[in-house]
């Protein structure tokens, strides 16, 4: 099983969803996240205040999936993410060591 | 009209009642101390829109401009500066302001404490003087809340208070009487309608002494310290203007052509500040702000403050355009060239802009620029006039602010511990929190 973190533009939030959703992936964990790769910030001007501002509002999307979909899962999130411009994100894969669901105590791919 | 003449008519006759009745047409000498009803509606309006001004407006103004973990201590010291003056001017401030000092009554009024000598029927002119009395009580209370911009995010609250007390018995009082209570500058013929010289010349140097003696935020310049809500500094903003009617129209002291002059150049004013403040900035920055257009217009009302009844709309629009001007730049000069942390800009705004109402109601009083004086009016010589006024008011509130600040700190401190600072005032001073998001 692999946990799938995909940093993303927040405004491309709701298309990831819906491409995780066509593909069969049930749930998600979403974090609200600043940061910047090689996309520059802007500056902002508050009365001769000048202020350059690096953290850019990202979104952090979180999928756990069994390996045989991370593939699909990793080529959806890129389908629906990416803009073709800098600033588009990273995806990383972790390996996830166990998954447990809490209501019923399931564990391994059945609680995912 | 028709009533008072039907009553005039049946208690003293024809004669009397046609001599009554065109009695109201005479100067208002004639008629000292009777009750103007229209004044006195209309101040009572004014003195509301003035508190307005305060609460909420500057309060939502400045508290806007700072951290989200500082906004509460901002509100705090708006409320409860117009709470501790409001009590300071009933005991003292308006005797020392307005009352007769006999031998030195050209510095300083004295007596009225608990304005004990004003009953229901006392009269300021043709308004109650206990209307009078709570009209200025709103400029007192407006003006030490201006101050908090030059020391926000970093002052202790129990300082605030003392400050607070000390600064209006010691300053706003004194000048106060200078200008309006009957003081040297009024002998001297120094013009300020409304307040420029009393509340935003006092103000803004007040404030710059402040930000010096207690020293710039941590982290500034280079640190961000954007303001957190621009939609409720811009909201406080909108109060203001429509408040400043009250400040400026209100000053005329009658319901008349007076009020309506000082409310036309008041609006002239602020407009004409916002749009020359924006193309300033839109010009020198790429991009017009929104924090940029209603500094702009703070700059516009308070340079007009001092010229509003004295000046015509000429006058207004080119004070106006020059406050925009004029402010913009001395802000982005104390900002970026002399990196003093006056945080909320008072001085630039209400300093920078009192004194060049000051001086530009010397020149806009004048026919020749749509003025309201009469014929024979020497500019150059009520220049002068204005210049003492001017320079009087910094020098005297500039040092006694100055001591007050050492003597608050001997005796209680003046600024919060640093760990406190980065904390945030809310949380350390007062044990709450502004958001719960």
């Amino acid at each position: 099983m692999k946990l799938v973190t995909a940093i993303i533009k927040p405004f491309k939030l709701d298309d990831a969803r819906e491409a995780l959703s066509d593909i069969g992936v049930t749930g998600m964990t979403v974090t609200e996240t600043k940061g910047f790769g090689r996309q520059k910030g802007h500056s902002e001007l508050y009365r001769g205040a000048e202020y350059v501002v690096d953290f850019l509002p990202k979104v952090k999307l979180e999928v756990a999936v069994a390996d045989n979909k991370v593939e699909e899962v990793v080529a959806s999130i890129i389908k629906a993410a990416g803009t073709g411009k800098i600033g588009d994100g990273k995806i990383f894969v972790l390996g996830l060591e166990e998954v447990i669901r809490i209501r019923t105590g399931e564990t391994g791919e059945e609680a995912l | 009209m028709k009533c008072l003449f039907s009553v005039l008519l049946k208690k003293i006759g024809l004669a009397g009642a046609t001599l009554g009745f065109f009695t109201m047409f005479v100067p208002s000498f004639a008629l000292a101390d009777e009750l103007n009803s229209g004044d006195t509606a209309w101040i009572l309006t004014s003195t509301a829109l003035v508190l307005f001004m305060t609460l909420p407006g500057l309060a939502l103004f400045y508290s806007g401009l700072v951290r989200a973990k500082n906004v509460l201590s901002v509100l705090m010291q708006c409320f409860s500066i117009a709470c501790l003056v409001s009590i300071v001017w009933m005991v003292f401030g308006y005797g020392l302001a307005f009352g007769d000092g006999g031998s030195i009554n050209q510095i300083v009024g004295l007596g009225n404490i608990m304005i004990s000598d004003i009953g229901i029927d006392s009269m300021s002119g043709t308004i109650p003087e206990i209307l009078f009395f709570m009209f200025q009580m709103t400029f007192a209370i407006i003006t030490p809340a201006l101050v908090v911009g030059g020391f926000a995010e970093r002052m202790k609250f129990t300082s605030v208070l003392w400050f607070t007390v000390l600064w209006v018995a010691l300053v706003y009082a004194p000048v106060c009487h200078w200008v309006w209570g009957g003081g040297w500058l009024s002998d001297k013929g120094f013009l300020d309608f409304a307040g420029g010289a009393v509340v935003h010349i006092n103000a803004g140097v007040a404030a710059i002494v402040a930000a010096i003696v207690l020293g710039n935020r941590r982290g500034f310049p280079d640190t961000p310290m954007a303001p957190h809500n621009m939609a409720i500094t811009v909201a406080g903003a909108s109060m203001l203007w429509v408040g400043w009617f009250g400040f400026n129209a209100g000053s005329a002291l009658t319901s008349g052509g007076g009020a309506g002059m000082a409310m036309a150049v008041t609006h002239i004013s602020a407009a004409a500040g916002s749009l020359a403040w924006m193309a300033c900035e839109w010009y020198r920055s790429g991009k017009p702000t929104v924090l940029g257009i209603v500094t702009g217009m703070v700059a516009g009302l308070g340079t007009i403050t001092p010229a509003s009844g004295f000046v015509g709309p000429l006058g207004g629009l080119i004070i106006g355009l020059s406050a925009g001007v004029v402010c913009y730049f001395a802000t982005q000069y104390i900002k970026r060239v002399l990196k003093i942390d006056d945080s909320l800009d008072v001085f630039p705004v209400h300093g920078v802009g009192g004194v060049l109402g000051c001086l530009l109601t010397a020149v806009f009083y004048s026919k020749s620029y749509g003025g309201l004086a009469e014929a024979g009016y020497s500019i150059s010589s009520q220049f002068g006039v204005q210049l003492i006024g001017v320079l009087a008011t910094v020098a005297w509130c500039a040092v006694v602010t100055f001591f007050i600040l050492k003597l608050v700190d001997i005796m209680v401190g003046l600024r919060v511990k640093e760990d406190e600072e980065t904390e945030g005032l809310d949380i350390v001073l007062h044990n709450e929190r502004g958001y719960h998001i």
